[in-house]
C-alpha cells in the first residue's frame, strides 16, 4: 500500500493551470533578420544592440541543438515560435500598480502571489515580468537612493547604455551555446541590476517570470554587476498557465562579482510540467554563469527545480579571482514524465579558490533526474578546493535517477570531494510517521523534506516558505 | 476496550496468529510473552495496521469499534500508540518538528487548539527532564545517530507526548541497561491510571519488576497458551518458554 500511497499522492495536478485572457501584441511565428530587426525596432533599441543580435543569429545559423544531455523531446521547430509577444499595454506602460490590467492582477493573486502584500509584508521590491515586458517595477524608490539599478532590461538599454553594453555577453558569450545564442538574438526582455560600489542592497530583489500567451517563447535575459565590495541577494520565481502545446523557454542569466562582491541568486522554478502522458509542459533550456572576477568574491545560487517538462540547466561559476567563492544548492524534483538535467560547473582558475555543490534530486512518477557536474581545476589555481554532495531520492519504480560529475583537475595542490547517495522513503519511515497521528500524505512530504534541508535553508526565509509550498504542489502533500 | 476474538493473522501466506482471543479493559496494564518466532510483534503490527499482515479470521475491537478498515494514522489519532522495537531514523527531518506535528495531528482529531511553539516547547521540555533526554536531542534529526538507549527513550517521551488510550510497546527493554530500564518504567508508571491500557511485549520477565503488569499471558505459535497474574511471569523464568510450550 505505501508505494501506491506515494504514487496517490505524488499524481496530482498542476494547480496554477489556467490561461488570463488579456490582448497581446504577438508577432506572426518565424525567425529571420527582419523579426530581429523588428524586436529591436519594437524597443527602440540603439544600433549595438541591434549589431549584437544579428551577430548572434548569424552565428546561430551555423549551429545545431546540442544532443549531449539524457533528455528527450520531439524536434523543435524554430520557424513556428513566436518571437515577440507584449501585453498591449505596453506602448503607455503603467506608472504604479492601480494602473496594470486588473486581470494581470488577478492572475498573480491566483498564483497567491499578493504584490500589495508581499511589498509591505516582505520588503520585496518585485519586477514582475508577465510574457516579455515589465509591467509593474516596484520599490524603484528605495532602491535609487542606495543607488542600485534595479529595472528591465529594455529600461536599461535605454538608460545605462553604457553598463549593458560592457556587460552584456561579457559571462555568456553570444557565441556561447545553441540555445543562449538563440536568446542573444531575439530577447525580448528580462532584469537589470547593478549595485554600485560598496552598497549592501537594502532589499531583496524578486522577480515572478510567468509564460502565458500559446505559442511564444520566452527568451528572458538577465543581467547582474556587483561592483567592488557590494552585496545583492536576487530571487526569481515562476509559474505558468496550463496547456497543451510545448513551450520553449531559453533564458540567460548573467552574473558579475567584482572585487569582495557576493550575488546571491535563488531561483524556485515551478513551470507547467505537462499531464501525467507528457503532453504539453514547458522546455526550461536555460544558461546561467557567473564570474567572480576578482579577488574575494562570491556567488551562490540556489535553485528549487519543481516544473517543467524539460529541464536543461547548469547554473555555473567561474572563479577568475583569488580566494572566490562558488556556491551551487540544488533540488531538483521530477514527476510523471519530467526530465531534468540539471547541476553546475565550477571552474577554478584562481588561487584558494573554494566551490561546494550539494544536489538533491527527488524523481517520482516515471520522472528521469540527471545531476551533471563539471569541477575543473586549472593549472594556476593552487590549492583550490571542491566539496561535491550528490543525493538521489526515489519515490516511485518506474523513476530514474542518474548522476554524471566530471571532474578535470591540472593543479597538484588541488583538493576535490565527491559524495554521492540513492535512498527510497521506506515504507518503515512511512509507518512510524503514521503511527504518530501523520497522514501518509504529510509523511511524505515531511520526508522529501528532511532531505532538502541543506539545500532550503540557504534560500532566504520567505522564500523558503515558498519553496516548500511548490514542493507540496509538485508531489501534493503538505511540506511543513 | 479492546476486544480481540479469534484472531487469525497470515504473514505471506503464512499463519502467524491463529486465534487469539484477549480482552484488556481500561487501566489495565498486560504483558505478553513468548519466545522469539511466537507472534508477539505481529500482534503489535496488526493491532497498529502495518502493511503485509493479512486478517484471514477473527476480529478486533476498539473502543467498541472494528479496527481492521481503520488507516494506521486514524488508529493512532483513535489512541493507540505503538513504541517501536527498532524506532525509524528519518534524516533531515528534526524530532522536535516530528514531535509537534504528531502531538497537534492528535490534537486536532481531539477538537483541541494546536499548540504555539512556545506551548510545545514547556510542554516537551517537562517530560524530558522526567525521562533524562538531553535538550540537544530536540534538534537532531529522528533517532539520527541515537544509541539504542535513547531511540528507546525517544519512543517514551512520545508516548508521554500523545497521551494514548492504549500504549503497546514492543520489547522496549531489549537492549537496555538497568539505569535506562528504571527510568524508563519511571515514566510508564508514571502514566498509568484508571482510563489508560498497556500493553506489554517482552521476552523477559525483567521489566515485569518495573512495571508491574495485572495480566499476563504467553504466546507461543502463535496462540495464547496461558494466561494469569504477575507470578506466571516469575514462573515462566524458572522454567522457561519449552516447559508451557509443551503444556
Amino acid at each position: 500500500m505505501s508505494s501506491k500511497t506515494i504514487d496517490k499522492i505524488v499524481n496530482r495536478e498542476y494547480e496554477h493551470g489556467f490561461v488570463t485572457d488579456i490582448e497581446t501584441d504577438t508577432v506572426a511565428p518565424g525567425l529571420s533578420e527582419d523579426v530581429i530587426r523588428m524586436i529591436s525596432a519594437k524597443k527602440n533599441e540603439p544600433e549595438f544592440m541591434l549589431e549584437w543580435r544579428l551577430r548572434a543569429f548569424r552565428h546561430w545559423l551555423t549551429m545545431t541543438e546540442p544532443q549531449w544531455s539524457s533528455v528527450t523531446h520531439p524536434p523543435i521547430d524554430y520557424q513556428k515560435i513566436s518571437y515577440y509577444s507584449a501585453p498591449k499595454s505596453d506602448k503607455d506602460r503603467p506608472k504604479s500598480l492601480d494602473e496594470v490590467d486588473p486581470k494581470l492582477i488577478e492572475t498573480y493573486n491566483k498564483l497567491g502571489i499578493p504584490l500589495y502584500e508581499q511589498q509591505k509584508l516582505a520588503g520585496v521590491a518585485v519586477d514582475a515580468v508577465f510574457d516579455s515586458v515589465s509591467v509593474a517595477t516596484t520599490f524603484k524608490e528605495k532602491l535609487a537612493e542606495a543607488g542600485v539599478i534595479f529595472c528591465s532590461f529594455s529600461e536599461a538599454v535605454q538608460n545605462h547604455p553604457e553598463l549593458v553594453k560592457k556587460y552584456l555577453g561579457s559571462v555568456v558569450p553570444y557565441r556561447d551555446n545553441f540555445f543562449a545564442t538563440l536568446n542573444s538574438a531575439v530577447f525580448t526582455d528580462g532584469s537589470f541590476c547593478y549595485i554600485p560600489k560598496g552598497v549592501r542592497c537594502p532589499l531583496e530583489l524578486s522577480t515572478y517570470f510567468r509564460i502565458n500567451a500559446a505559442n511564444t517563447g520566452q527568451f528572458e535575459r538577465t543581467l547582474i554587476i556587483a561592483e567592488e565590495g557590494s552585496y545583492v541577494s536576487y530571487l526569481e520565481g515562476c509559474t505558468a498557465p496550463m496547456r497543451d502545446e510545448n513551450q520553449l523557454h531559453a533564458a540567460v542569466v548573467e552574473l558579475v562579482a567584482l572585487k569582495d562582491a557576493e550575488i546571491k541568486y535563488s531561483t524556485v522554478q515551478n513551470w507547467y510540467p505537462g499531464d501525467e502522458h507528457g503532453k504539453g509542459g514547458i522546455y526550461n533550456f536555460v544558461t546561467k554563469r557567473g564570474a567572480c572576477r576578482d579577488a574575494n568574491a562570491k556567488i551562490s545560487w540556489t535553485q528549487i527545480e519543481t516544473g517543467s517538462a524539460i529541464t536543461w540547466k547548469y547554473p555555473s561559476v567561474i572563479l577568475q579571482g583569488d580566494n572566490s567563492v562558488g556556491e551551487f544548492y540544488s533540488v531538483a524534483l521530477t514527476n510523471n514524465r519530467q526530465q531534468a538535467d540539471t547541476g553546475t560547473k565550477m571552474i577554478h582558475l584562481g588561487k584558494n579558490t573554494r566551490s561546494t555543490i550539494i544536489s538533491k534530486g527527488i524523481s517520482a512518477g516515471k520522472g528521469h533526474n540527471a545531476y551533471r557536474g563539471l569541477v575543473r581545476v586549472g593549472p594556476a589555481a593552487t590549492n583550490a578546493r571542491n566539496y561535491t554532495q550528490c543525493d538521489s531520492l526515489l519515490l516511485s519504480d518506474h523513476c530514474s535517477a542518474h548522476t554524471f560529475p566530471y571532474i578535470e583537475v591540472k593543479n597538484p595542490t588541488a583538493k576535490v570531494e565527491h559524495e554521492a547517495s540513492t535512498s527510497k522513503i521506506s515504507d518503515d519511515q512511512l509507518f512510524y510517521c503514521r503511527q504518530r497521528g501523520i497522514s501518509a500524505e504529510d509523511a511524505v512530504s515531511m520526508i522529501v523534506n528532511g532531505f532538502c534541508k541543506q539545500v532550503f535553508r540557504e534560500l532566504p526565509m520567505e522564500f523558503a516558505v515558498e519553496a516548500q509550498k511548490l514542493m507540496e504542489v509538485s508531489l501534493e502533500g503538505a511540506v511543513g | 476496550m479492546l476486544t480481540i476474538e479469534n484472531l487469525h493473522v497470515t504473514v505471506e501466506d503464512k499463519a502467524i496468529l491463529r486465534g487469539i482471543n484477549l480482552q484488556i479493559n481500561p487501566g489495565e496494564v498486560h504483558a505478553i510473552m513468548g519466545p522469539n518466532g511466537s507472534g508477539k510483534s505481529t500482534l503489535a503490527n496488526i493491532l497498529t495496521g502495518r502493511d503485509g499482515y493479512n486478517i484471514t479470521a477473527g476480529k478486533i475491537m476498539f473502543d467498541g469499534k472494528p479496527l481492521a478498515d481503520m488507516a494506521p494514522e486514524d488508529r493512532a489519532r483513535a489512541g493507540i500508540f505503538l513504541a517501536l522495537q527498532y524506532p525509524v531514523e528519518i534524516p533531515g527531518v528534526t524530532n522536535i518538528y516530528f514531535l509537534k506535528t504528531a502531538v497537534n495531528e492528535i490534537r486536532k482529531t481531539q477538537g483541541l487548539a494546536e499548540l504555539d511553539a512556545m506551548d510545545f516547547m514547556t510542554l516537551v521540555k517537562a517530560k524530558m527532564q522526567q525521562l533524562k533526554i538531553k535538550d540537544e536531542m530536540l534538534y537532531r534529526a529522528i533517532n539520527e545517530g541515537f544509541s539504542g538507549g535513547e531511540k528507546k527513550r525517544n519512543e517514551i517521551l512520545q508516548m508521554m507526548l500523545l497521551e494514548p488510550k492504549l500504549a503497546i510497546m514492543d520489547e522496549t527493554d531489549s537492549g537496555l541497561d538497568i539505569d535506562a530500564l528504571q527510568i524508563i518504567s519511571e515514566g510508564v508508571n508514571a502514566l498509568r491510571d484508571s482510563k489508560r491500557s498497556f500493553l506489554l511485549i517482552t521476552h523477559y520477565q525483567r521489566l515485569l519488576n518495573y512495571i508491574v503488569p495485572d495480566h499476563v499471558h504467553v504466546l507461543a505459535h502463535g496462540k495464547i497458551v496461558k494466561s494469569g497474574g504477575r507470578e506466571l511471569a516469575e514462573y515462566l523464568e524458572k522454567v522457561g518458554y519449552e516447559q508451557i510450550e509443551a503444556a
